[in-house]
């Protein structure tokens, strides 16, 4: 045994200890931090599995979005969250759950241990098409040129789920601002973070972004950095949320796949198929494609986080 | 043959492992909130510096070695502001208590 | 025993914690912390393929990275729609739990408003 598959079972333990700790501690707001590291450490665990791209997709939305999510409810609920004797379940049940997910288990690790050998790959389909975006990044590639049909689509979800969390408003509150006020104190460091970090947010989400062409990123992970930087500064009270029957707020939410839509049906009226690109224009449209899907996914993600509108819009 | 900076790669990133060590100690030994943050921040950072400047001589140029120490720069400022936010929280609610 | 099989028994492993956690939970909370772990269970078997199709120029197959990229997205959406349901029925009706009868006996203003 190598030292390198020892650290990695290390790690596995870790992973398995932290997520043991999740799902059995009483408290739930310890068990959503809890979920925080868990997901922090995944982020190892996919760099140790090389894949980077997906390791900054899991630090930043596996552990970092959803983490907020759930700490936020956690909060809200407070201490009605602690179920009484009467509701917990029955040794009964509890085995039965047990014998299930054991037996779930054990089949995923026997799926695991026979895997075919060869193990069947598209990688060299993808490396002997990678001439027809022009980008480095096979991941980048995949996503925006293989199976764009996919990540537009995607898009398309996370409207639908932002449509689902704005109808749960109560009637009153329709089209008005999400979240409450947050109070801003000059003095608080809360204001000093949410007006230092931003800015090198920004830049780095951009970065991201940009390199995500030929190296690990790409527009997803850029886009929430810049959505957690905008929620630092409404958290911050510097900024309030909109109301969500703004007309910017929906053009830029509809940004991403509308122009996805657009680029598909001009592949389709140009020539070939739908979402097909032209292979001189191929990277330019994607850069076009990508900066509109970082919008969208920035505010979708942010507006997902601060949830139904609870108070009216301005007039 | 095992060069000069690999032995200083090595030395400090043995270091910076031994402070977090210190400081996840720190976090379970400790009494109270207050104690247990300064524990953590203090070790923390210190021993993210010491990861962080053994890892240079492995960064594969000056960028990325800038890089590396912007990475610690940016934790040593978010977690001087957080952990004055959690201590402030931590001693509004002794206050709530009394 | 490579990394790819010690993370993909890992992966099998908190398949199968979250699901235990899913079902033996009563509060909904805790249900969708059990299923995030679940999906993290599948989205590592996801890795493990990737990181096995590995050929000579790539370090792993990039198909199903790309999967798990769009999984990880859509999860956190359908997080997000669970937990403001259930921000929004702890609102109209003061429990956090889904016994019978809640809804039902929940004063009818606080819903319809």
């Amino acid at each position: 045994m190598t030292s390198d598959i020892i650290l990695d079972c290390i790690l596995a333990a870790l992973v398995l200890a932290v997520g043991c700790w999740v799902i059995v501690v009483r408290d739930s707001f310890a068990a959503a931090v809890g979920f925080v590291a868990y997901g922090l450490l995944l982020t190892l665990v996919w760099v140790r599995l090389d894949a980077i791209d997906v390791a900054l997709m899991e630090g930043a939305i596996g552990s970092g979005l959803t983490g907020a999510l759930l700490l936020r409810a956690s909060s809200r609920l407070g201490a009605k969250e602690q179920s009484t004797a009467a509701e917990q379940p029955g040794v009964m049940l509890r085995t039965v759950a047990a014998l299930l997910s054991v037996i779930v288990a054990a089949m995923l690790a026997t799926a695991v241990l026979y895997l075919p050998d060869p193990a069947p790959t598209l990688a060299p389909e993808a490396a002997a098409n990678a001439s027809a975006t022009g980008m480095a990044n096979p991941v980048t590639n995949v996503l925006m040129a293989f199976r764009a049909m996919d990540t537009m689509l995607e898009k398309v979800v996370l409207l639908v789920a932002l449509a689902g969390v704005w109808s749960l408003a109560r009637d009153r509150y329709w089209g008005g601002r999400p979240g409450p006020r947050f109070r801003s104190d000059p003095k608080d460091p809360l204001a000093l973070l949410a007006q230092t970090l931003p800015p090198l947010g920004i830049v780095v989400g951009i970065y991201m972004l940009w390199e995500g062409a030929d190296a690990p990123g790409g527009a997803f992970q850029g886009g929430t950095i810049i959505a957690a930087m905008w929620l630092l500064a409404v958290i911050a009270g510097l900024t309030d949320t909109p109301p969500v029957s703004n007309r910017r707020v929906r053009l830029a939410l509809i940004a991403g796949p509308l122009l996805f839509l657009i680029v598909g049906f001009g592949g389709l009226w140009l020539g070939e198929a739908f979402l097909a690109y032209p292979v001189a224009y191929a990277k330019p449209l994607l850069l076009v494609i990508e900066f509109a899907m970082t919008l969208t996914v920035a505010v979708t993600l942010g507006l997902l986080i601060v949830g139904p509108p609870e108070r009216e819009g301005a007039p | 043959m095992i060069s000069v900076a690999d032995i200083f790669t090595v030395i400090a990133v043995s270091a910076g492992a031994f402070f977090f060590m210190a400081g996840s100690v720190g976090l379970l030994r400790f009494p109270d909130t207050l104690t247990r943050l300064h524990a953590l921040t203090k070790a923390d950072n210190l021993g993210l510096g010491l990861v962080v400047l053994g890892l240079m001589p492995r960064a594969g140029g000056l960028l990325a070695a800038l890089k590396l120490a912007s990475v610690w720069l940016l934790v040593l400022f978010t977690g001087a502001a957080v952990s004055q936010l959690i201590a402030r929280a931590a001693r509004d609610g002794d206050q709530d208590d009394e | 025993m490579t990394a790819a099989v010690v993370f993909g028994l890992c992966g099998a492993a908190a398949a199968g914690l979250g699901l235990y956690g899913a079902i033996a939970n009563p509060r909904p909370l805790r249900k969708i912390l059990a299923f995030n772990l679940l999906s993290s269970g599948v989205f590592l078997l996801f890795g493990v393929i990737a990181r096995r199709g590995a050929v000579s120029a790539f370090s792993g197959d990039p198909v199903p990275q790309a999967l798990v990229i769009t999984g990880i997205v859509v999860a956190a959406a359908g997080t997000a729609l669970a937990v403001a349901l259930l921000l929004r029925f702890f609102k109209a009706t003061g429990s956090t739990t889904l016994s019978a009868g809640a809804l039902a006996s929940a004063p009818a203003d606080s819903i319809d408003e």
